[in-house]
């Protein structure tokens, strides 16, 4: 799971010109690896048998996010340490993969994208140098007996692909109601093993050159009340924007 | 002078207008880099080498035609080897794909093959030297990273819609090829493709989006929404979470952080307030319209064109209008 920026906050750009200003961020669990976290403990419950593992890749501050999904349920977790969070997920599927290698899980899972970089690359890299099967996006799931069935939503239409275990799934949302922390749980997580280890980053080969705000648009040009702007609307639709 | 790659995504025996988006960048950066030549690849069931030619439309100098009785339907571990396959033995500059549903699905895989990082979800790219720098939205589109992607081929997905698609006519090879793995090893196997929009134009494909939100108050009233989109002739319609949790819409009609993320050339949002994570997945639009009866409604913040008002009253008068502006053509 990857811990993110609250996404609802302001956002400014440092005086170095290619990160956040650090002041005022909130992070947390990134919403996809909610869900993922909730699936897992859905299957597990199920079968009546095994454990949810998590793993974190990051500063140390990822410890308050893995340690807030062991109160909602998982059962130990491991914090692969690092300055920040790449942006090469080239880089981060190979610490990931190097972790996950051997560990003899049935199913790892991954959300469909980070809410902050939106780019849902690494969940498929892990399977590809893991060597496994890899299903993305899946937002039903049904496991049984060593396979699976999955609907991944597309644009205008859907899917369903089978699948055999072990696998690489990344998770959509809306898939499961991901259940709260219990004060119970809280309680129960400060108990739960928290291993941290070095990541093993591959060499960086996408790296943030420099980030800006979007250019503003000329607008919000108000072009009246009501049905009486509409004309001057679909004008200007044609002769500035030209879409008509 | 170095060539370049691009995948030709199709669905159903057809070519996806992002399959042209990518043959398009692909037909940029080839001319950036001194005027290589374009391979674009396509993927399908027997029949689908018909449609070889528009890719040569777009800039395509060289396509690759794989087609295979059981590949009707993407399959993920098949496209990728053969894809991969093919970059490898091309020596390309840079391999574009979509960051469509299924290029979102397929780029990471290829790259990772190709032993490569991916710069996924790109609105703008540049060759520089040995370099491409590339700009993604990032945190649900409130910053705009440049990223840096160094390493031979350079791979990229493009936003659908980021990029528009120009017709640069080639009369392109057209050449057969085999899957690089056998389509009955495929661990992963794609068993039905559920078609839900009945319309043919649906949000990956469409230049125009009429989106509805909560403030249509009710399932039928989405009407509204698809009668406007009728007029414009070429758009598709969307919602926001709202709609799609209360099930007036599918779900694979959401736009926004956890939807789709698209980029038309026109965005035109009724009765929606405009939350991050709805904006999230439109704010690249080129043009976008709100229309919206509170005038402090966030949407505004990011609308080129807004109109203050009741939407009951408004979009009858559009709808009209603009079948007038596009009979007078
Ligand atoms: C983790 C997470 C992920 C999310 N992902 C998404 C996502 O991907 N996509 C998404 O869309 N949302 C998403 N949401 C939900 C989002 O926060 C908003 O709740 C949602 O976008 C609101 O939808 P809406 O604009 O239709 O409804 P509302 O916010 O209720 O807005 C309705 C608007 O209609 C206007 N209105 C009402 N009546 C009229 C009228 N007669 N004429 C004109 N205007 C009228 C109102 O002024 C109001 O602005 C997500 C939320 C969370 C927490």
């Amino acid at each position: 799971m990857k811990r993110v920026p609250d996404m609802e906050l302001r956002f400014a750009i440092a005086p170095d010109r290619k990160s956040l200003e650090p002041s005022g961020l909130k992070y947390d669990m990134s919403d996809f690896d909610g869900y993922a976290l909730e699936v897992a403990l859905r299957l597990v419950e199920k079968s009546g048998a095994g454990e949810v593992v998590l793993i974190s890749l990051g500063p140390d501050g990822v410890q308050e996010t893995l340690r807030k999904g062991l109160a909602i349920g998982a059962a130990r977790a491991v914090h692969l340490q690092a300055a920040d969070v790449p942006v090469d997920g080239f880089a981060v599927a190979h610490a990931l993969a190097a972790e996950l290698r051997g560990g003899g899980y049935d199913l790892i899972l991954f959300g469909r994208m980070a809410t902050d970089t939106a780019s849902g690359t690494v969940g498929p890299m892990v399977a590809e140098l893991l060597g496994l099967p890899c299903v993305t996006a899946i937002s039903q799931l049904d496991v049984a007996e060593g396979s699976g069935t999955a609907r991944r939503d597309l644009e205008g239409a859907a899917e369903m692909v089978r699948f055999p275990m072990p696998a690489v799934l990344s998770i959509d949302e809306g898939i499961a109601r991901p259940r709260l922390a219990t004060l119970k749980g809280i309680m129960a997580a400060k108990k739960k093993p928290l291993e941290v280890k070095p990541a093993a980053l591959g060499e960086a080969r996408l790296t943030v050159e420099a980030m800006a705000l979007p250019a503003e648009r000329s607008g919000p040009r108000f072009l009246g009340e009501g049905s009486d702007a509409v004309p001057e609307l679909v004008q200007r639709l044609r002769t500035e924007a030209k879409v008509l | 002078m170095a060539g370049t790659f691009a995948f030709a995504e199709s669905r159903n025996g057809e070519l996806r207008k992002v399959g042209f988006e990518a043959v398009t960048a692909a037909r940029q950066a080839a001319d950036a880099s001194g005027g290589g030549d374009v391979h674009a690849l396509i993927v399908g069931a027997p029949g689908i080498a018909a449609q070889a030619d528009a890719l040569g439309r777009y800039g395509a100098d060289n396509v690759v035609v794989v087609e295979h009785a059981a590949l009707e339907r993407y399959s993920p571990e098949v496209v990728a080897a053969t894809a991969a396959e093919r970059i490898r033995s091309g020596q390309y500059r840079a391999a574009f794909f979509s960051a469509s549903a299924q290029g979102r699905d397929l780029a990471p895989r290829v790259a990772a093959q190709l032993g490569v990082t991916l710069a996924s979800d790109v609105i703008a790219f540049e060759l520089q030297g040995d370099d491409v720098l590339a700009q993604h939205p990032a945190y649900t589109g409130k910053v705009i990273v440049t990223l840096r992607l160094t390493g031979v081929p350079a791979v990229l997905s493009l936003r659908p819609g980021a990029l528009t698609a120009v017709e640069q006519p080639r009369s392109a090879r057209i050449e057969q090829a085999a899957p690089a793995v056998d389509p009955a090893s495929a661990r992963v196997v794609v068993t039905e493709l559920l078609q839900q929009t009945a319309t043919k134009l649906d949000l990956g494909e469409a230049p125009v989006i009429v989106s509805g939100g909560r403030g249509l108050r009710a399932a039928e009233h989405f009407k509204l929404v698809e009668d406007l989109a009728a007029a414009f002739g070429n758009a598709a319609v969307g919602a926001t979470r709202a709609v799609t949790d209360d099930g007036w819409r599918p779900a694979t009609d959401q736009i926004g952080q956890t939807g789709r993320l698209v980029s038309p050339d026109l965005y035109v949002a009724v009765g929606i307030s405009g939350a991050i994570q709805h904006l999230a997945g439109m704010r690249t639009a080129k043009t976008i319209v709100a229309i919206n009866k509170d005038k402090d409604a966030p949407i505004f913040k990011v609308a080129d064109y807004g109109i203050v008002g009741d939407l009951f009253e408004i979009m009858p008068r559009l709808t009209d209008e603009v079948r007038k502006a596009r009979g007078s053509r």
